[in-house]
């Protein structure tokens, strides 16, 4: 509520502030100096030739790309008298159930690992670190005793504290009326109707080509797919964030896919990501830590088991365990609902200086956080690359799905907005389930949570990721989910019980997923 | 943004309802909130700032002493909207400004202000707003007091023949200059984490604590 003149200039400062503790700073100063060297640099115009040839030379491009990076993951500028909690999520009581839920995460860690006997950080043995180095890339032979390990939760139980979400100040008497919600989610949110989503995702209309539409092998490619390859490579060429993620709102080309994806995370491979991957390696050498036995858990028992991804599994591994020792990360939760664990290092609990947070990047895994690095898997095939872009997808997206918090790409607005649209379109269907038992919503939770990961194809996964990243929005999963259920509204009118039901969405590998969306946002009579 | 505020009381809650409030089983939507400056007291306010809980809109009032003592109210802020969505939760619990800048008539010399609130919505069981500060303007042409020594000080163009000192504007530019340099690496300090997440090589935990 500031005036819009002094929270531009507090925007400007913070960015100005975090980007000169980045490489590219420095480089951009390196540059700057060596081309004082160069003939068209006069001396009564320096600025304005250093300020040129940066343009030529693709640096202020780059820069502009940081500086649209910054802009998307900037917190929005906090009234003086906010505290930093605030920030995080404005709605104590959305603050509170976090803490609670957390809590009790932590607990169930604490006690695997007093009823194992396992600590949950230790110094590994040189021995050991050697072995590790050793096996570095095929960590997936290894075949360690994980029976006693068990995930800390799973998405149905994050469900349940989503279900029991109250606003203690939110008048919901029992009676029926206009505005009842029949769904499992009594928080009153807002979300926009098919009205509002018309125009914003006006890209996706009928009237617009689209990647998994128009480039079906019975639709000529000079109609639209060649046009818009063409336009991809020079989006590439270009180097240009904003370019990149707006033409991702109508689908990548598989080739350029990869470029683009790491254009609009602003995903750089230069010396030093290599270099940080490494150091992050160090880190799992050197330390051992209890959640990394929750990672190799949690890949075999799905990525593993999956017909697309298991050949991945070493990847797997050589990321999730990097990003648990990234300190990077812990950037994030100045925006995120949630807080990292801490704890203190040689018993000395309450001292200060020997508080650590643990994992070091403060995000305890949990059945099926896997599935959010395996699609990459299909796009990068170098590590550090790979890493680099995974970590950028969880700090904009991904926390987002496992933390409780009001903010509209968060998983209690997906599943709000999911129960929303399917009452307001599909009133028959379900008042239907609900009779039977069969609430949508558990259903269709554990497809959001991963973003569909592991329950589409893994081609039309990629559409999907495409337009979050274009519309740098996870409401697109919402509307998908939705539109599954209008897909096989037939086959569910049918069914007599919660089992049946899930049985007809059991198998989504067959679904085309941007016709899915298409029609029910543009072909839905309101 | 100014940090200092100007004490002042604010007054219980007003209801405004139709009917009797006792027997009337419908909630309030409108509550009028005064605050109060100490008796003799006047301000020229820069920014009102509170915290909304639930409110949807907001109207300001100012009661205004002007030149010959009388005082008079003016409205100075319109339905000022806090909720988009009165029914929903987006900016339900945000910390919000009002600035002079867009107030409709002059804040000054005020002596009492008074926050209308409504929330047409149904859906709340209650609505106000909390930690109501008035923000006073900052005196800009206030006169400080010099210290006699100050005065004392010879001025520079008296100095006499400088005897192969050094000449002082000079050494004052430098020296300005060498503050300028220490500003500037002061400034350049980086904000980018080292990376380590042991202390000392180690990282040796057992278990995790709830602060």
């Amino acid at each position: 509520m500031m005036d819009e003149g002094t929270e531009l200039s507090l925007t400007i400062a913070q960015i100005v502030q975090r980007l000169k503790a980045t490489n590219l700073h420095s480089q951009i100063e390196r540059q700057a100096k060596e081309c004082l060297h160069r003939p068209e640099i006069q001396l009564e115009s320096l600025k304005e030739d250093v300020r040129n040839f940066l343009k030529a030379s693709g640096w202020e491009r780059k820069l502009q790309n940081a500086v649209y990076r910054e802009l998307h993951v900037q917190p929005l500028p906090r009234h003086p008298a906010a505290p930093p909690e605030h920030a995080k999520e404005p709605l104590a009581y959305m603050r509170k159930a976090q803490v609670n839920w957390e809590k009790r995460i932590l607990k169930s860690l604490n006690s695997m690992c007093t009823e194992l006997g396992v600590p949950l950080a230790r110094k590994r043995p040189a021995v050991e670190q050697k072995e590790l180095t050793n096996k570095w890339n095929e960590m997936g032979t290894d075949e360690p005793d994980l029976s006693r390990f068990r995930p800390v939760y799973a998405p149905k139980d994050f469900l349940e504290v989503l279900i029991s979400l109250r606003n203690p100040n939110h008048d919901s008497s029992e009676e029926a009326s206009a505005k009842s919600h029949w769904g499992l989610i009594q928080v009153p949110l807002h979300d926009r109707d098919i009205p509002q989503m018309r125009e914003a995702y006006s890209e996706l209309s009928l009237t617009t080509g689209q990647l998994g539409i128009d480039d079906h092998t019975h639709v000529p490619p000079d109609l639209f797919e060649s046009e818009h390859i063409l336009i991809g490579k020079k989006v590439v060429n270009e180097q240009d964030s904003a370019a990149a993620q707006q033409y991702s709102r109508q689908g990548c080309p598989t080739g350029l896919r990869a470029d683009l994806w790491a254009l609009v995370l602003n995903s750089t491979n230069e010396p030093e990501d290599v270099m940080h991957y490494e150091q992050l390696k160090a880190g799992v050498i050197h330390h051992d830590l209890l959640v990394d036995n929750l990672i190799y858990k949690d890949v075999k028992l799905t990525a593993s088991n999956d017909d697309y991804y298991f050949v991945f599994e070493d990847f797997l591994y050589q990321v999730l365990l990097c990003f648990s020792r990234d300190t990077a990360v812990l950037e994030h939760f100045s925006y995120n609902s949630a807080t990292p664990p801490k704890s203190y290092i040689q018993g000395k609990v309450g001292v200060e200086e020997f508080a650590v947070v643990y994992p070091p990047n403060g995000v305890i895994p949990f059945h099926g956080f896997s599935m959010y690095v395996a699609p990459l898997c299909f796009l990068y095939n170098e590590p550090s690359k790979l890493y680099s872009v995974f970590r950028e997808m969880y700090v904009r997206y991904f926390f987002r799905l496992h933390s409780v918090s009001s903010s509209t790409s968060g998983i209690v607005s997906l599943c709000l907005q999911f129960e929303r649209l399917l009452q307001t379109h599909l009133p028959q269907l379900f008042y239907h389930l609900r009779e039977i038992g069969a609430q949508p919503l558990r259903i269709a939770f554990k497809w959001m949570v991963r973003a569909f990961s592991g329950y589409l194809s893994t081609d039309q996964l990629l559409l999907l990721w495409d337009r979050i990243l274009g519309y740098d929005s996870l409401e697109i999963v919402a509307v998908l989910a939705a539109a599954v259920f209008a897909f096989r509204a037939e086959n569910l009118m049918e069914v007599t019980s919660l089992t049946s039901a899930e049985a007809v969405l059991a198998d989504l590998s067959t679904l085309k997923v941007m016709p899915l969306i298409q029609i029910f946002l543009f072909a839905t009579v309101i | 943004m100014s940090v200092n505020t100007v004490p002042c009381t604010v007054k219980p809650t007003v209801t405004l309802q139709i009917g009797d409030a006792e027997t009337d089983s419908s909630r309030p939507g409108v509550y009028v909130i005064d605050v109060t400056l100490p008796i003799g007291q006047t301000v020229n306010i820069q920014e009102i700032s509170f915290k909304n809980y639930y409110t949807a809109y907001v109207s300001v009032r100012l009661l205004r002493r002007d030149g010959e003592g009388a005082a008079r109210w003016a409205t100075c802020l319109r339905n000022h909207c806090l909720m988009p969505s009165p029914h929903t939760e987006e900016g339900s619990q945000d910390y919000c400004s009002v600035y002079r800048q867009q107030m409709l008539i002059e804040p000054d010399n005020v002596t009492s202000v008074r926050l209308i609130l409504r929330q047409p919505s149904s859906a709340w069981l209650n609505f106000s707003v909390e930690d109501i500060k008035i923000h006073p303007c900052l005196n800009e042409d206030s006169e400080w007091d010099i210290p006699d020594w100050l005065s004392d000080l010879t001025q520079v163009d008296q100095l006499c023949d400088l005897q192969g000192l050094p000449d002082p504007q000079t050494v004052s530019s430098s020296i300005q200059q060498m503050w300028a340099l220490t500003e500037v690496m002061q400034t350049n300090q980086t904000t980018a984490s080292i990376g380590r997440f042991d202390v000392d090589g180690c990282y040796d935990i057992n278990l995790l604590s709830f602060t």
